[in-house]
């Protein structure tokens, strides 16, 4: 069998390998390139050396941005864990039409971001019309409609993967606890919580990397609106590189920040939460 | 059995990966890629038009198939999605088979692009313009052509106006419209439609006021100073400005907190269905109001007072942000063939008569008046020109940037909902202004 593998290794992996260079590992290399250089399309770029990255901060939307997208990576991941948690404790007891309402509550993650913050502005401007306001009257109008939006969409796919923790706790631990007269609170906190850590690392990595790379429901919804104050990185990145001729070579290098400090913060969460995890 | 199936599986793989990429090895074109040549497989040139008008984009690609049929000359046309066309352009150009011929919206869009603008002063398309004025001329070297001019002003309804009580005559200056636009509003319940339209704050509608409405103070200002563009602006006429927009959030048909919500179909079905008598817009808006409530002979087009001095002789605002651009660093046989599109375009039957259809009015000699489209906003925008008055130029091409545009649009709109104040959006035109052609310095 092994032998057979590393015959047929290079016919298996080669097409994905070379899927992955073409699709991948080439643009991201460009990429770093091209954050060095000054350039309108890519093959007119002339290098000059790390002034785009001096640039960026001297560029006040993007630290602002930063700053706003750090709040709301931060609030959505407890607002989404939390309500996704919830939801999936209530669908993991026996409850009549319990696969009705886990599809039901799945549903929003199937609709595209644009359309969704479509969808969103209009329900939003609608209600805010009343008071004769819009969604842009201040940024802070803008934020918390993000947020609601986001939980709406992600918390159903957050909960899909929390039942699956909750499913794959043994219940021998549950019945040794109500023997020994466990609480239904202790059995939340000393066994429930810490036997889904699994499940928690994987969903606040994806609430983490999905808040920090928002970009379409940003657009659609706001598109960063008053004066780019709820603007996110993604959003800046775009608007940096398309609406200021001659900042490409900036717009790029903030995406290279970007991807750098992605890279850091998830790895960090990873390892905090890794530590929390118990073995079975 | 098992193995073979695997093996099978992989093959399949690889082979669907190739046969992406395979009409594009396949293609002679790419074969002489390497020193940035492209000629096809006769040795013929190709034309690749960058169309940056969504509303014509099938009409394009019609013509380009009865020139390909004449001549049998390859015309690809590509159209840029709304709003999408420097984009577009910018992973274009890249390629291998890049636009031939593409556009710039004026000196400040042509400076971005200078790097592939091909010197149109020989060329036989050049001699057929009806003016240099429609040229992009630096020095000796012709680098754009415009091959459409637009107007715009305030649109307005002539039933609903005389309902009001008014004619067009009655409006001839800032003050007048102020005094007609207030008492439409002051009655407002009674008549059962307002002054303006929504000046819609949103994206698709903005541009109507960072751009096309602060053209107004540019122009009085670059005319009183007796310049064509400038990296200081002084902003003289910003209170104008300012009162020209306090005019239209205050007599429209939302509150002017609503205005961020407002789309541009918002706004042009507003008037479309008679519910205020004016709409600022150009003659390109024909299409959009056509067809509703207003009927095409209600359809007028007055002149935006903005108060400024020699306003009685103001026309409506003429100009274009079209220009024809020949990609220079596409072979010499594509080059000619690009060109003798062009030419085809604007001379022969089927051309003249293909742009007629699209709506455009061409600025070349072979458009005779047979050729105008059935617009009566265009028909406007001529009796305007014959009867004397001054027609107001587009400087806006003399922008800074799409930042400063943006930046501009954003303090309106929190001028308008009342989070901002006038000064910010001084500081957006004035200070702005400044900054973003510092930038541009600096970067070159």
């Amino acid at each position: 069998m092994d032998k057979a593998l590393k015959k047929y290794f290079p016919i298996f992996v080669l097409p994905t390998a070379l899927a992955f260079t073409i699709g991948f590992v080439v643009p991201f290399i460009l990429g770093i390139y091209l954050s060095f250089c000054k350039f309108s399309t890519v093959s007119n770029a002339q290098f000059v050396g790390i002034s785009n990255y001096v640039k960026i901060w001297g560029d006040a939307t993007f630290v602002h941005s930063l700053w706003f997208t750090a709040l709301f990576a931060l609030a959505s991941i407890i607002f989404i864990n939390f309500f996704a948690y919830t939801i999936a404790l209530l669908l993991t007891k026996r409850i009549r039409g319990a696969n009705l309402f886990r599809t039901v509550f799945f549903m929003p993650n199937l609709i595209g971001g644009i359309i969704l913050g479509y969808i969103w502005q209009l329900i939003f401007n609608g209600i805010l019309s009343y008071y004769a306001r819009t969604l842009t009257f201040s940024a802070a109008y803008g934020f918390w409609g993000l947020l609601i939006l986001m939980c709406w969409q992600q918390v159903g796919y957050m909960m899909i993967i929390y039942i699956a923790g909750l499913q794959s706790i043994p219940s021998e631990l549950y019945e040794a606890a109500r023997i020994d007269g466990a609480s239904p609170r202790q059995q939340l906190f000393k066994i429930t919580l810490p036997m889904s850590m699994p499940a928690i690392t994987i969903c606040t990595f994806l609430t983490l990397t999905n808040s920090f790379k928002l970009f379409d429901q940003n657009l659609a919804l706001t598109a960063g609106q008053p004066s780019n104050k709820t603007e996110m990185l993604a959003l800046n990145i775009v608007n940096t590189f398309y609406s200021r001729t001659g900042w490409e070579g900036v717009g790029q290098a903030k995406a290279v920040v970007f991807f750098i400090l992605v890279a850091v913060l998830v790895l960090l969460q990873l390892k905090l939460t890794r530590e929390k995890e118990v073995q079975q | 059995m098992k193995k073979h199936l695997a093996l099978l599986l992989a093959l399949i793989m690889v082979i669907a990966m190739f046969a992406g990429c395979s009409p594009e090895t396949a293609d002679p074109d790419a074969e002489l890629q390497g020193d940035g040549e492209s000629v096809d497989a006769n040795g013929d040139g190709y034309v690749y038009y960058l169309n940056f008008k969504p509303e014509q984009a099938e009409q394009w690609e019609a013509l380009a198939k009865v020139y390909t049929e004449e001549t049998g000359v390859q015309v690809d046309v590509v159209t840029a999605a709304s709003n999408t066309y420097d984009q577009t352009f910018k992973s274009e150009i890249a390629k291998k088979k890049a636009p031939t011929l593409f556009q710039v919206n004026g000196p400040v869009g042509l400076a971005d692009k200078h790097d592939y603008v091909y010197d149109l002063s020989g060329s036989a398309v050049y001699s057929e313009l009806k003016s240099d004025d429609f040229a992009l001329i630096e020095g000796d070297a012709v680098y754009g052509i415009a091959y459409v001019i637009e107007t715009y002003g305030l649109i307005y309804n002539k039933k609903l106006l005389a309902e009001a009580g008014y004619t067009a005559d009655d409006i001839k200056s800032f003050d007048d419209l102020k005094a007609v636009a207030e008492d439409i509003t002051a009655r407002r319940s009674e008549l059962g439609f307002s002054a303006f339209t929504s000046a819609g704050m949103d994206s698709s509608s903005d541009w109507r006021f960072k751009t096309h409405l602060a053209n107004l103070p540019i122009y009085y200002e670059y005319e009183a100073d007796g310049i064509g563009t400038t990296t200081e602006i002084k902003g003289t006429y910003l209170d104008n400005y300012k009162a020209i927009f306090d005019l239209y959030i205050n007599n429209s048909t939302c509150e002017p907190a609503m205005l961020s919500a407002k789309t541009g179909d918002d706004s042009a079905a507003e008037f479309a269905l008679g519910e205020a008598v004016f709409y600022q817009n150009g003659t390109w808006a024909y299409g959009q109001i056509t067809g509703y409530e207003v009927a095409d002979e209600d359809i007028g087009m007055l002149p935006i007072y903005i108060g400024a001095p020699g306003e009685e002789n103001q026309g409506l605002c003429t100009g274009t942000e079209n220009y024809w651009c020949v990609n220079k660093n596409a072979s010499e046989a594509s080059i000619k063939a690009t060109l003798d599109f062009m030419n085809w375009c604007v001379t022969s039957e089927t051309g003249k008569t293909a742009l007629k259809e699209m709506g455009f009015v061409c600025p070349f000699k072979g458009f005779t008046e047979e050729y105008l489209p059935e617009n009566p906003l265009i028909l406007a925008a001529n009796e305007d020109t014959a009867s004397g008055t001054t027609p107001v130029k587009w400087c806006f091409p003399s922008m800074p940037s799409e930042e400063w545009k943006n930046v501009l649009g954003s303090a309106l709109l929190e001028y308008a909902q009342g989070t901002g104040d006038w000064d910010a959006v001084k500081a957006a035109f004035v200070d702005n202004w400044a900054a973003e052609y510092a930038l541009k310095a600096e970067a070159e």
